[in-house]
């Protein structure tokens, strides 16, 4: 079958199996393959994207579903920011809070979205806001000093966090 | 030779050291090295290819007319194939190659039966649901203490109880009069569990055949030994072989080798001519990729009413499921007067286990360090004294003081004596690991005429920072920024390197890369020094320029003085800068955990958790902060989360998925105060420590004795769950009422 979506602001029209889902056809039929499959059940987040602005696990979801939908993915979110870099993707960097790198594109996703849509979530919310995201190298505890500092910079006048 | 005197140790605690250099390396760094790029703390070089989604992984490959492979897994424990039948999956278009294994029996649940490969990922999966198998259900074992049974349905051969090779240790009449001459003498009993790795990127590889040329993407983390075990199996030679891992999502000791399923998809690729897929679902991740024994650990300690430990004595059985080296390792931290370990596998109809990040040392920690506290409230001891009086490391003293303070241990009370229903409490427990820089990795440096630094070396970067502590050690060496350098890893056609295990990976990369780089280092100060007409011991390299008596010039002009095109050489780790006499014999590291237990809800929080761990001479406190949080966040998961859970009545793993099987979150991560101890060892030349591994052997312990603390009760079995504190309370609750009876009674006779 066949459907047409928005990824990363581009409008594209892909073929698809029937029950294939929204992270196959990001990975396999668009080659965007900074999405990750840790588990396929939902369960990891590594897979996580935004459809229609908001997160949402793509190996849930069917390709079928998004006939229209704007999709934005990791390769996506730096778009219109300085160097390309969205700051939360920027402060993963500087906070080093990358260890493997599997979980982190889902995890920077939840985390964009999170101090978009929590902009005053203290510590303890942010932690609850990217709860759906599994690592197994990192410890969080540089995960949530990034996010910390991606939004505090947000807030003293930085560039805008929203992609959407 | 040249001599040099270091200064060896670390803060507050050095000493001086006379060492013989060779005239072809360079002298060891130590406490006086003032460095300019290497120690400090650079973000990984791969950070933005990792947070824009461009890094590369095994799955990410897309080759033109790729297949996806898949297997047919037995749901049983244990059963006989009576038929198999493949024919109608194989009929389904689409369907390009299959294998049957058609063994006569199947031994657990997990264990292939045939796999397919097949044009497209929907294809398989229908294939596989058509591969038809009828299996005789036989009966079996699936749980430690089921498998001790005498009646218990053996497993291989005659006895499921194997006593591990060299698993009898030390001196058990010794022990015995140690324990003889004790005041008190405790026997306990125990438990851990069976813990998966949960790599977050699943096993697998995608290979491709051009010719008799075969090229494998794969999640390992031993680059050469996969393709040494992949040529093996195809019965090809290594040299055939190319093997990539650019970045892989995590290993932990279970990605050693090729394993049956990238065997099975070079064969898929070289019968169809087309590059085959074959990753692991996370089901047959929990059951067939491997996962660290459990242990039930019997253990007999005793200590002098003045805190001198006497004697340890633990007998341990584990099962590694069909394989072995379920055995366990406690007393090597502290210093009885006799020690006596006896360990035995117990086989059951389950996955193999393998290498888990410090395999052995977490689970006897646990034991031994849950021993210690035991002792330390018997005989009225502060635990952390009852440390400090019995461990011989230098190191640990110090870190004892600085972890201590980190925590606050002086706020610590009597175990049980927190008021109200929620009860806090704090504990410590310490680890040692070996020094393991180890010989032979090899590593080339190339300075190229137009200022390019290029460093090569086969092994992989399994997200420890191999890569950024490369770079850092060959700016280093040069004089130069990091972004001067570049890296390429993950090729098995470049230089050997070790596979990542034993913590080995930073400690024997670094001194090959020093010295490659200080060989080219020599020849482009030779090469300018014939230019400028002056003697190369006159120049000196530094922040990017060379410096010479009377004239300076950048790196870049430098290397345009080169009379060839580039310069390269290629070192070898080895006896010449990696055996120093070392300052200490033993890597040490201690924790703190401060927990926070719900006595009505038998819920435990960890609060906060202290680690000091001796790095060596720190390579980047960035990464060695990653990887002292990774170690506790897995040891915390492990202390109160994580068991596979094997149901008895079909042999099934319950929680093969990541909901059920819970790992640490977001949520639950407490703060973690991750303390890189910096000692000058001297060792090798760059002096850095293992440090994978260690972090995660004490914080087990440590949470567990800070639960005991708070609750006046101890949980001997991991993992701490609500269950088993409400249990132990219970149990504490018990004894205590018994015994105050017991005084009742005494006190009464004595009036009458
Ligand atoms: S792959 Fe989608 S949640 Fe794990
Ligand atoms: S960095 Fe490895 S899983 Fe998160």
């Amino acid at each position: 079958m066949r459907t047409r979506l928005h990824v990363n602001g581009e409008a594209r029209e892909v073929e698809h199996e029937p029950q294939e889902t929204l992270l196959s056809l990001l990975r396999y039929r668009l080659g965007l393959t900074g999405s990750k499959e840790g588990c396929g059940e939902g369960e990891c987040g590594a897979c996580t994207v935004f459809v229609d602005g908001a997160p949402v696990v793509s190996c849930l979801v069917l390709a079928a579903q998004c006939e229209g939908a704007q999709v934005t993915t990791i390769e996506g979110l730096g778009r219109g920011h300085p160097d390309g870099l969205h700051p939360v993707q920027r402060a993963f960097i500087e906070t080093g809070a990358v260890q493997c790198g599997f979980c982190i594109p889902g995890i920077i996703m939840a985390a964009a979205d999170a101090i978009e849509r929590e902009p005053d979530a203290d510590r303890e919310s942010l932690r609850r806001l990217v709860a759906g995201n599994l690592c197994r190298c990192t410890g969080y505890t540089k995960i949530l000093d990034a996010i910390e500092l991606a939004r505090a910079r947000a807030r003293s006048g930085g560039p805008p966090c929203s992609t959407k | 030779m040249s001599q040099r005197t270091l200064e060896l140790g670390f803060s507050g605690h050095s000493e001086e050291r006379r060492v013989e250099v060779p005239p072809d390396a360079p002298p060891p760094w130590d406490l006086r090295s003032d460095l300019k790029v290497a120690g400090k703390p650079h973000p990984r070089l791969e950070a933005r290819l990792k947070v824009t989604g461009a890094a590369r992984y095994t799955a990410d490959q897309r080759l033109p007319g790729m297949i996806f492979a898949g297997a047919v897994r037995s749901p049983h424990a244990h059963a006989r194939v009576r038929r198999l039948d493949l024919s109608r999956a194989k009929k389904l278009p689409g369907v390009l190659y299959s294998e049957a294994y058609p063994q006569r029996e199947v031994r657990y649940a997990g264990q292939a039966v045939a796999a397919l490969a097949a044009e497209s990922e929907q294809v398989l999966d229908d294939a596989l649901a058509l591969v038809e198998v009828d299996y005789e259900v036989l009966p079996h074992v699936v749980r430690t203490e089921d498998a001790l049974a005498e009646d218990a349905p053996a497993v291989a051969g005659r006895r499921n109880v194997r006593q591990g090779r060299g698993m009898r240790r030390g001196s058990l009449r010794r022990v015995e009069e140690a324990h003889a001459r004790a005041d008190v003498v405790l026997t306990r009993e125990y438990r851990t569990q069976v813990q998966t790795h949960t790599c977050l990127e699943p096993h697998g590889s995608v290979a491709r055949w051009e010719g008799d040329r075969l090229t494998v993407w794969a999640s390992t983390q031993a680059t050469f030994a996969f393709r040494q075990t992949l040529a093996r199996a195809l019965g090809i030679s290594a040299a055939q072989v190319e093997v990539i891992t650019e970045h892989m999502g995590g290993g932990f000791g279970s990605k050693f080798g090729a394993d049956a399923w990238d065997v099975f998809a070079a064969r898929a690729a070289r019968a169809t001519g087309r590059p085959c897929f074959f990753m692991l679902d996370r089901r047959a991740e929990h059951l067939v990729a491997g996962n660290r024994p459990d242990s039930i650990q019997r253990c007999t300690f005793s200590v002098r009413r003045d805190g001198k430990l006497l004697g340890a004595q633990v007998t341990s059985h584990g099962t590694a499921g069909l394989g072995r080296g379920a055995g366990v390792l406690n007393p090597a931290i502290y210093a009885f007067e006799a020690t006596y370990s006896d360990q035995y596998d117990v086989l059951t109809h389950a996955g193999s286990a393998r290498a888990f990040r410090a395999p052995r040392h977490p689970q006897g920690v646990f034991a031994l360090e849950g021993m210690l506290d035991e002792l330390a409230e018997a005989i009225g001891m502060d635990p952390l004294e009852l440390r400090r009086k019995n461990d011989p490391h230098p190191v640990r003293q110090a870190q004892y003081d600085v972890g201590a303070e980190a925590i606050g241990w002086s706020r610590r009370k009597p175990s049980g004596s927190s008021p109200g229903p929620l009860k806090r409490g704090l504990g410590v427990a310490a680890a040692r690991w070996a020094h393991n820089a180890r010989p032979g990795t090899a590593v080339r440096c190339r300075i190229g005429r137009d200022g390019s630094v290029l460093v090569a070396n086969g092994s992989q970067d399994i997200g420890t920072g191999t890569r950024t502590i490369l770079a850092q050690i060959v700016a280093e060496e040069l004089g130069l920024p990091l972004a001067a350098v570049e890296v390429r890893l993950g090729r098995t056609r470049d230089p050997y390197g070790h596979g990542s295990g034993g913590s080995v990976t930073a400690p024997s990369i670094a001194p090959p890369a020093r010295r490659a780089a200080y060989a080219c280092r020599q020849r482009l100060l030779a090469a300018v020094a014939a230019a400028l007409g002056c003697e190369a011991e006159s120049l000196s390299l530094r922040e990017g320029r060379v410096h010479g008596a009377e004239r300076e010039l950048s790196f870049a002009a430098a290397c345009g003085l080169l009379p060839t095109e580039s310069i390269e050489a290629t070192a070898t780790g080895g006896p010449e800068d990696m055996s120093y006499p070392s300052f200490t014999r033993e890597v040490a590291g201690v924790q703190f955990a401060e927990v926070e237990v719900d006595a009505e809800l038998g819920t435990v929080r960890v609060v906060k958790v202290v680690a000091v761990q001796d790095c060596g001479l720190v390579a980047n406190p960035l990464l060695a902060r990653s990887q002292i949080n990774g170690g506790v966040l897995q040891g915390i998961s492990y202390a109160l989360h994580e068991e596979r859970i094997l149901d008895a009545r079909t042999g099934d793993m319950l929680n093969a998925n990541l909901l059920d099987y819970k790992i640490l979150g977001a949520r639950e991560v407490p703060e973690i105060v991750a303390i890189p101890f910096s000692v000058a060892n001297g060792r090798t030349s760059t002096g850095m420590s293992s440090l994978g591994e260690p972090p995660t052997v004490p914080t087990a312990g440590a949470v567990a004795n800070a639960v005991a603390n708070a609750i006046g009760a101890r949980v001997r079995s991991l993992p701490i769950t609500p269950e088993k504190v409400l249990a132990a309370i219970a149990e504490a609750e018990r004894t205590r009422r018994a015994s105050d009876g017991e005084k009742k009674k005494k006190k009464k006779k004595r009036i009458f």
